[in-house]
């Protein structure tokens, strides 16, 4: 299977990358060797094996429901590039 | 060919904001409202190295809302992201659920003028709420507020089972109140913890292939919902009859101009690319775990309205009204315990209260007064104490300032006059008044009777005892 370059512009545009022509090679070339590579694992037999839906072995990991507040809000806005009233401050979104 | 001849098909997305104290992965409080950025923390704000931890209460809220709605409970579940960009979505995805929700395949019967109708619904998943923009007049810039971000949301996906705009009101009432009945949402239009998106589409009566649908967005009134289909269903006819095609698109409801307009072109058509949640691990449910939600919900509006029915003597209509919103409910069961008279107290809810709760724009959650004041007026008036004219006046009084009913007729003077002496003196004052109503009457035109009644209300500013009136006036008229 090979990933085409629509497929790497399409990709590209989600994510908000701009490539260039040579970029759009490079990369179609480089996924489709990650999936090749990937795609080995369709070789092992699963057979016997149940459907695994995390990565992660364990389950339930799960927190209280009780307020815990105790961060500085300066802090929080201490690495913003631009910041007004309190909120973090950004180019004029239109709808 | 008419409009008449197509049908609307819709199906609802209902957001539903959960009462949990604390976010969906972090600790910090979902309250509404508070400075801009006051309510967050490094999780929430998707600073870099932080992880995320589910908030139990988040599970157990969801698998309420699904047994509540007969829905199916997954055995294993997990967390996927949702990919997009947003500034008011700082890590770029909304954490979400994909192909394994925690509730599918439930149902609700709602009320249409055609009887009952069962609305499938095919989903009901997790997932955390993003921030806020706010926009200033003077052009500099937007401005992003996190409270909301990671407040826990369940989505809640309908079967595209719905035909008009009234069975769509009718559906979102019903999810609305039994939410409330469980007490996992306080489903606050107003406050934006209950919002809809629906996917309309149309297609000629008698077609079995459904049309191109649009999705419209940013609704969070049932008026703006009702018009918003109103509107989005008469341009896609309009489109098909003037030989168009309806493009899938996802659609922003502007109140103000009451139209539809395009949020996003079809070319970047929802391409999320979900995948699990590497930061967090399976969601794994007992039959233990379930059977003790399902015992822990408390009473639904079914089983109440069968209580009303049969116990409490309501009408089927009285039942169905009451027990469509839990506050009408709480108060009704207060009331009726306070006076005895379920009936009248069922007929004031109906009525007045539906009606002025109505014109103020308001929703039952807004009342102000409880089932201790609607109980004390009813027996206020079963006592003879004030007329039911007065009690309406009382009532309008009780929206403005939610006092003691009996404190309100103190201090407006309103108590109903039920001495003999006082009443036989106005009588006679107003058969004076009106020599001609006592010949019609004794000429057989009953009618008169109810005009001298009514002088002597008007003399009295409602506070004379009706029937008093009644006896005391016949009295004179037969002498
Ligand atoms: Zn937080």
């Amino acid at each position: 299977m090979a990933i085409s370059k629509e497929e790497v512009i399409h990709i590209a545009k989600l994510a908000s990358l701009n490539l260039t022509e040579e970029e759009i090679e490079r990369y179609s070339n480089d996924m489709t060797e990650i999936l090749e590579f990937a795609n080995e694992i369709n070789s092992v037999n699963t057979d016997n094996v149940g459907e695994t839906i995390a990565a992660n072995e364990k389950y339930n990991v799960f927190r209280k429901d009780e307020i815990k507040q105790n961060v500085d809000k300066e802090a929080l806005l201490q690495n913003a590039p631009s910041k007004d009233d309190g909120m973090f401050r950004i180019p004029k979104v239109i709808n | 060919m008419a409009r008449e001849d197509y049908e609307i098909v819709m199906g609802l997305e209902v957001h539903c904001e959960l009462s949990t104290k604390t976010k969906i992965f972090c600790s910090c409080p979902t309250e509404f409202g508070g400075e801009p950025n006051t309510h967050c923390c490094p999780i929430c704000m998707a600073m870099p190295g932080t992880l995320p931890v589910l908030n139990e209460k988040v599970v157990e809220y969801a698998v309420k809302a699904g047994l509540a709605t007969n829905c199916q409970i997954a055995r294993k579940s997990k967390n996927d992201r949702k990919n997009y960009f947003y500034p008011d979505l700082p890590k770029a995805y909304q954490i979400s659920q994909f192909d394994l929700p925690l509730c599918y395949e439930g149902y609700v019967d709602v009320e249409t003028p055609e009887g009952e109708k069962r609305i499938g619904i095919t989903r009901i998943h997790i997932e955390e709420d993003a921030g806020k923009l706010n926009h200033d007049e003077y052009g500099r810039g937007s401005f992003v507020d996190l409270n909301r971000a990671g407040v826990p949301l369940i989505e809640v996906v309908s079967e595209p089972d719905l035909r008009t705009k009234e069975e769509v009101e009718a559906y979102l009432r019903k999810l609305k109140s039994i939410f409330e009945y469980i007490e996992v949402s306080d489903c606050k239009m107003q406050e934006g913890s209950l919002r809809a998106d629906v996917n309309v589409s149309v297609r000629k009566k008698g077609a079995t292939e459904f049309g191109t649908r649009t999705e419209m967005k940013n609704m969070n009134s049932f008026r703006s919902i009702v018009r918003a289909i109103e509107y989005e269903a008469n341009r896609q006819i309009d489109v098909i009859e003037n030989g168009g095609v309806i493009t899938q698109e996802t659609l922003r409801w502007d109140d103000v101009s009451g139209k539809t307009f395009s949020m996003r072109d079809k070319e970047d058509a929802q391409d999320y690319r979900y995948f699990p949640d590497p930061d967090l691990v399976e969601i794994r449910l007992s039959e233990e775990y379930i059977e003790n939600i399902k015992k822990s919900l408390p009473e639904l509006p079914e089983s109440r309205k069968k209580r009303y029915l049969e116990d409490m003597g309501l009408t089927e209509k009285a039942a169905n009204f009451v027990t469509g919103s839990k506050y009408y409910s709480n108060m009704f069961e207060e009331a009726s315990s306070v006076c005895g008279n379920a009936k009248s107290v069922s007929n004031w809810i109906m009525s007045d209260i539906a009606r002025i709760l109505n014109e103020r724009e308001e929703e039952p959650d807004e009342l102000k007064f409880s089932g201790k004041e609607l109980g004390e007026l009813v027996t206020l008036i079963d006592k003879g104490t004030i007329s039911s004219a007065i009690a309406k006046k009382v009532l309008e009084e009780m929206f403005k300032n939610p006092e003691m009913p009996s404190k309100i007729i103190e201090a407006k003077g309103w108590i109903q006059i039920s001495d003999e002496g006082a009443i036989k003196e106005v009588v006679a004052k107003v058969l004076e008044a009106n020599p001609q109503s006592i010949a019609d009457y004794k000429a057989g035109k009953d009618k008169a009777l109810g005009f001298l009644v009514g002088q002597a209300m008007k003399e009295t500013k409602g506070k004379a005892n009706p029937q008093m009136l009644n006896k005391l006036f016949l009295e004179e008229l037969n002498k």
